[in-house]
């Protein structure tokens, strides 16, 4: 079955048997198949995008020429960052805070952390609709504070897979590392930033690209949150949609996936092979 | 050790409950400056408890400790003039060598310059010198202990606390640790509080032994008095490999004794034992201390009495099992009485394993002042 088998295969060298070959590359073609379409799509030279009539750049000139395009754009990476910043120091702190002391109701609290994650989205987006409304919060503001809605709305959803993804961390946490830092003279807050925080790192780095990713492309909650002087990327293209498909919301599109791509790739970067390794 | 015997560390009748699990009760003991002092025990027998209750990290229940005359209690552990190298090492995986060793010196706001100097003389002491740089994940278990005990002795401690010091290296480089465990401690001159489960570890490198039990004290000795003279049945069969018979105290004089046991015999001793006459008692024979005799040839049928030296007990029976571990081979033996001993026997020359085999009769005897009477 081997392909290019010089040695024999090993028992649990499957990635060298051609079904699993086929397989993982059926995988492939399945999730990455539409985004390359739309990527090819978006040099399509044709006003209704459905059949392809040559090359052109035009639409990437056209979508960075549409000033309600880049202003969601714009509003999306701001509301991203604040939601990430926020989300990061609250999902930490709440997961040290469950994974190091005993509190009253600490079973509850575990418990409704996650709720946001557990919620159907349409609810939560309702719910904030509501929310909203009835505390009268002020729709008025200029920017960026007319972010802050959507922006609250995000944190709600992003911090607990923060809190998630660092308290499976901790798990893993060596209690005598926190002595030893201890015993050589530390107080707690020198622990907490010298043993603590670096054990956590490759964990708040996943964190927050997770906190970037899901706010960057929510669209459920924010569409109930955001108005008129508030559209996001992703209800901006959604609108765009709406009147037709032409290649200019395919040009936006590629940008966010090169954007969101090149992101995560710098962050990974910074962090080094080896952290991203220890996360597992 | 010449230093006069001063306690540099005071247990003073310390108890430490769990809930309602006592994990160390009402023990006293004094450790003196400079010495290697070891507490030996069982798993789960306190002995790791009141070394985190020296180290700050548990607290006593009842009674307190001193530490060069300063009661601890209500001081945290960072605040102890003591360090400890854990089990696991705790090495701080992010930190390079040199950063590990260096991080007490930095909390405790010393100089740049001096950092380095101290640092590198720690490296030197461990024999890690030129290691500086390297990252934890790229040593081995030795090497990372090394810079456990690097970080901990950098801080110039009173007292140096090591729990389970060797449990995790190979049998190869425990034996090596021990000695340079022993050498550096003497060389830095620092008190050495060591807790083990292993008892050879416990003899090899110890100044004095604490063998704990229940959470209680069993014996304080020195590691020759702990083998030779057990206080309690638990010390002789925790401390070596020992054979225990029960027996009755039929004869105690100032310089004679014997012990009537029904499984090994009449047992005679040329010491007295100062035990209440007719009183039930132990006898703690240690392998090695007994010559195993091939009956001569010919002469099967010859007592064992024959065999054995002028004020030698004796005592005869059947090979029942054979373990040859190479420097000795270890015979379990059926006495007559049905009941049955271990003797150990040196492999002298290359050819003594031969001279025994399965169901031969031998006789055995040990000399009179071999034998161990245990009152409790």
């Amino acid at each position: 079955m081997a392909v290019l088998a010089r040695t024999p295969r090993a028992p649990l060298e499957y990635s060298r048997t051609l079904w699993m070959r086929l397989w993982v590359g059926a995988v492939m073609v399945f999730l990455y198949a539409p985004l390359v379409v739309l990527m090819i799509f978006s040099f399509n030279d044709s006003k209704r995008n459905v059949v392809w009539r040559g090359f052109t750049t035009k639409y990437y000139e056209k979508a960075l020429d549409n000033n309600q395009l880049v202003e969601a754009l714009v509003n999306s990476l701001t509301i991203a960052a604040l939601a990430t910043v926020v989300s990061l120091v609250l999902g930490a702190v709440a997961a040290v805070m469950l994974w190091r002391f005993r509190f009253p109701f600490k079973s509850a609290v575990d418990g409704t952390i996650s709720l946001p994650i557990i919620v159907p989205e349409i609810c939560l987006g309702v719910a904030f609709l509501m929310f909203f409304a009835a505390i009268d919060w002020p729709n008025d503001l200029v920017w960026p504070f007319n972010l802050g809605a959507i922006t609250i709305a995000h944190i709600t959803f992003c911090f607990p897979f923060v809190t998630m993804v660092v308290r499976s961390r901790l798990a893993s946490f060596n209690r005598e590392q926190e002595e030893a830092a201890k015993d050589l003279g530390a107080s707690e807050w020198q622990v907490f930033r010298d043993v603590l925080i670096p054990h956590m790192k490759p964990a708040l780095v996943a964190g927050a690209l997770l906190s970037f990713t899901l706010s960057l492309d929510d669209f459920v909650i924010t569409y109930f949150t955001s108005g008129p002087d508030t559209i996001t990327f992703p209800v901006k293209v959604y609108s765009m949609v709406r009147f037709s498909v032409t290649p200019e919301v395919n040009a936006a599109s590629t940008l966010l996936i090169i954007l969101t791509v090149v992101l995560t790739f710098i962050a990974l970067k910074a962090q080094g092979v080896k952290a991203i390794a220890e996360t597992h | 050790m010449t230093q006069p015997a001063k306690p540099i560390i005071q247990i003073q009748n310390v108890s430490k409950r769990f809930g309602k699990v006592t994990a160390v009760d009402n023990v006293s003991l004094d450790i003196n400056a400079g010495e290697f002092f070891v507490l030996l025990g069982p798993s789960g027998c306190g002995k790791t408890t009141l070394l985190r209750m020296i180290a700050g990290f548990e607290l006593p229940s009842e009674g307190q400790i001193l530490i060069d005359g300063q009661n601890m209690a209500g001081i945290p552990p960072n605040k102890r003039p003591v360090n400890m190298v854990f089990q696991s090492y705790a090495v701080f995986p992010h930190m390079s060598v040199a950063d590990n060793v260096a991080y007490g010196l930095k909390i405790a706001g010393v100089k740049g310059g001096e950092v380095r100097d101290r640092v590198a003389e720690a490296l030197e002491l461990v024999k890690l010198g030129g290691f500086e740089g390297r990252m934890p994940d790229q040593m081995s278990g030795g090497q990372r202990q090394r810079v456990a005990l690097a970080r901990s002795l950098v801080m110039r401690p009173k007292v140096l606390l090591l729990d389970e010091p060797l449990s995790a290296l190979d049998a190869k480089l425990r034996a090596q640790m021990q000695f340079e465990l022993s050498e550096l401690q003497e060389k830095v001159g620092i008190t050495f509080v060591t807790v083990t489960h292993d008892q050879d570890e416990a003899l090899s490198m110890a100044c004095r032994i604490a063998v704990i039990n229940k959470g209680d004290v069993a014996q304080l000795a020195t590691p020759s008095d702990l083998y030779e003279y057990p206080a309690n049945r638990f010390v002789a069969d925790f401390v070596g490999s020992v054979n225990i018979f029960e027996g009755k105290l039929t004869l105690d004089e100032p310089d004679k004794a014997a012990v009537d046991c029904p499984g090994l015999g009449k047992v005679y001793l040329n010491h007295g034992v100062t035990g209440p006459h007719g009183a039930d008692v132990w006898v703690a024979l240690r392998p090695e201390k007994i010559y195993l005799h091939v009956p001569g040839a010919g002469k099967a049928v010859r007592a064992a009495a024959e065999d054995a030296p002028d004020g030698h007990n004796f005592a005869r029976g059947t090979i029942r099992g054979m373990s040859y571990l190479g420097d000795i081979t270890l015979f379990e033996i059926e006495l007559e009485s049905g009941a049955r001993i271990r003797v150990s026997r040196p492999n002298l020359s290359r050819h003594d394993q031969e001279d025994f085999t399965w169901d031969d009769k031998v006789s055995m005897h040990w000399r009179a002042d071999s034998p161990v009477v245990l009152l409790g």
